[in-house]
């Protein structure tokens, strides 16, 4: 059995390697030995806890790290990475109803053997209520990600007094608990963060969603380190902290290149899609678009020096990328130099696209963020725009009416020739029009993502 | 459990948020390092590591007067907190092991 310093002193150390792991991050060369640092701290954790003298009987902590281990792993291994945000907005949610089940078994044992004081019992509901929205809220982000709900907001009238009302609600509720320390009290308030979850989550449009999976990411952070402050471990409260800031950095840095502010996004209602379509062709043509065929897109292509790809979702939807990483290595066997610009919000979570680029193998050299490529637009000879949208459209920039309006772009229109390669004139997921596909030197080249760039 | 052993006598709630506010520093500098091409797998980390959650399933688990209900209660935190660790590890190592510089 392990005494409480030695117990402190190996928790010091996790969380140590976790700060090491996270800092691995910072380059994809040094990422793979922050992961194993980070795995080994959690072993470590894991290992100590077992030997604390606190922790009696085994079997069941032993087959629930032995199921769990089996389910993620097998899960991890078979996840299609584009469904990545689906994935962790699951995993989110397992946090926060840990965290809920953490808080109601630690009450109910430590009421039983009467040590609890009214400061405890305030952190403890406060992991609850942070773990019970986590959870329901990443339940719906996940049901919208994977498409069981819609991607439409759904407001309704009174929806933010509601919420409000339901805050304070809950804070009563906290001081009642804190000196009535009543299991009911508890559920209670357990039951509106559930309903509250719910509540946040479903107003919020399919085009905010990478704020969202990274705002649940920070709210599984938060629920953590709640838990850390009633059990009074210092490995959960500075762990919480790390993750809870992660992904309040992540919500900025989406909101900043939306150009939205954070509240706006919580608010909700913005980003419906429309599927009125008609026949694309026939629309180029009533708003003077220029099509192109797919010879011509081949043509400018060989024949240019330097070529800039936009990736976005429609992309991955198209399972265009492996075709992308044909086309490159065709092109760079001819000198052509090839680079994928990235938007920070390209994609459903932040470096989605990233993921799904590296995965057909493309160097991640050749991938660029956008502040860095966005001069190298315009000494470029060819722009394709492959699924993306919004994040190329230059009202953006010039037309103080439209919703995105300030939001920062790639500079695509500054390339000398643009070819866009889309499905239909369909707006995109903000549904917006995009002034782009109207410019004269951008051409449209209708069909499959996939089957064009073949 | 509640041992005030601090020479300065701050109460263990005031040592943790101590701790806790120094930990948001870390955080706050550690994390605008982060190549945003490495955000997904970022995501995928911190929800690995946010399973450190699993030391309070194991404590209310583990405990010697739990009840069956809280036994109950525990292991299904364990099992859950274990898919999210296990998952969230495997998930970021398979990703990281995708990025790869140009081979010549």
């Amino acid at each position: 059995m392990l005494n409480a310093n030695t117990l402190a002193i190996a928790y010091l150390i996790s969380a140590s390697l976790f700060i090491l792991g996270l800092k691995g991050l910072t380059h994809p060369s040094t990422a793979r030995r922050g992961n194993y640092l980070a795995m080994f701290g959690m072993g470590l954790a894991i290992v100590v806890t077992l030997f604390s003298p606190a922790v009696q009987n085994y079997s069941l902590i032993f087959a629930g790290l032995a199921i769990g281990a089996v389910i993620g792993i097998v899960v991890a291994m078979k996840i299609d990475m584009k469904a990545m945000p689906q994935l962790v907005a699951a995993f989110h949610s397992l946090v926060g109803l840990t965290a809920v089940l953490v808080a109601i078994g630690t009450f109910t044992e430590h009421a039983a053997s009467g040590i609890i004081d009214g400061v405890m019992l305030v952190e403890l509901s406060i992991g609850s209520f942070i773990g019970a929205i986590t959870f329901t809220g990443s339940l719906i982000a996940f049901g919208k990600l994977q498409g069981l709900l819609s991607g439409n907001p759904i407001v309704f009238k009174g929806q933010h007094m509601l919420n409000l009302a339901l805050g304070l609600v809950t804070l009563g509720l906290v001081i009642q608990f804190s000196q009535n320390s009543s299991l009911t009290t508890l559920l209670v308030i357990t039951v509106i963060a559930l309903a509250l979850g719910f509540l946040l989550i479903i107003p919020i449009g399919g085009a905010d969603m990478p704020v969202v999976v990274s705002m649940l990411n920070s709210y599984s952070g938060w629920a953590a380190a709640a838990t850390g402050f009633t059990l009074q471990n210092n490995a959960l409260i500075v762990t919480g902290a790390l993750v809870g800031f992660s992904g309040a950095i992540l919500s900025f840095i989406m909101c900043r290149a939306m150009n939205r502010s954070f509240i706006s996004v919580i608010l909700g209602g913005f980003g419906g899609s429309d599927d009125d379509e008609e026949s694309a062709a026939m629309q180029a043509a009533n708003q003077g678009v220029k099509s192109a065929a797919v010879e011509d897109l081949a043509f400018m292509i060989e024949n240019a020096n330097r070529l800039i790809v936009v990736p976005g979702y429609g992309m991955a939807v198209a399972q265009a990328q492996h075709a992308l990483k044909e086309l490159t290595d065709i092109l760079d066997e001819r000198g052509v130099e090839v680079k994928f610009a990235i938007h920070p919000v390209a994609g459903r979570m932040p470096g989605h696209m990233n993921v799904l680029l590296a995965e057909s193998d493309i160097p991640y050299d050749h991938v660029v963020e956008m502040d860095e490529i966005n001069p190298e637009f315009a000494t470029t000879d060819v722009a394709l725009v492959v699924g993306a949208n919004d994040v190329t459209n230059p009202a953006a920039k010039t037309d103080k009416s439209s919703p995105i309006y300030g939001m920062p772009i790639l500079d695509v229109e500054k390339a000398k020739y643009i070819f866009v390669i889309k499905r239909s004139m369909r707006p995109g997921y903000s549904g917006i029009e995009n002034l782009l596909y109207f410019r004269d030197n951008c051409s449209m080249v209708f069909g499959d993502a996939k089957d064009v760039c073949e | 459990m509640t041992e005030t052993i601090t020479a300065s006598g701050m109460s263990p709630a005031v040592a943790a948020l101590f701790i806790f506010v120094l930990a948001c520093f870390i955080g706050y500098y550690v994390i605008w390092g982060v190549t945003p091409s490495l955000h997904t797998p970022l995501i995928s980390l911190t929800n690995a590591i946010s399973g450190i959650i699993i030391v309070g399933a194991i404590l209310v688990t583990g405990s010697e007067n739990a009840t069956s209900l809280e036994q109950g209660l525990g292991f299904v935190a364990v099992l859950l907190a274990s898919v999210n660790i296990f998952g969230g590890f495997a998930v970021t190592q398979r990703m990281l092991s995708m990025f790869r510089k140009k081979e010549k």
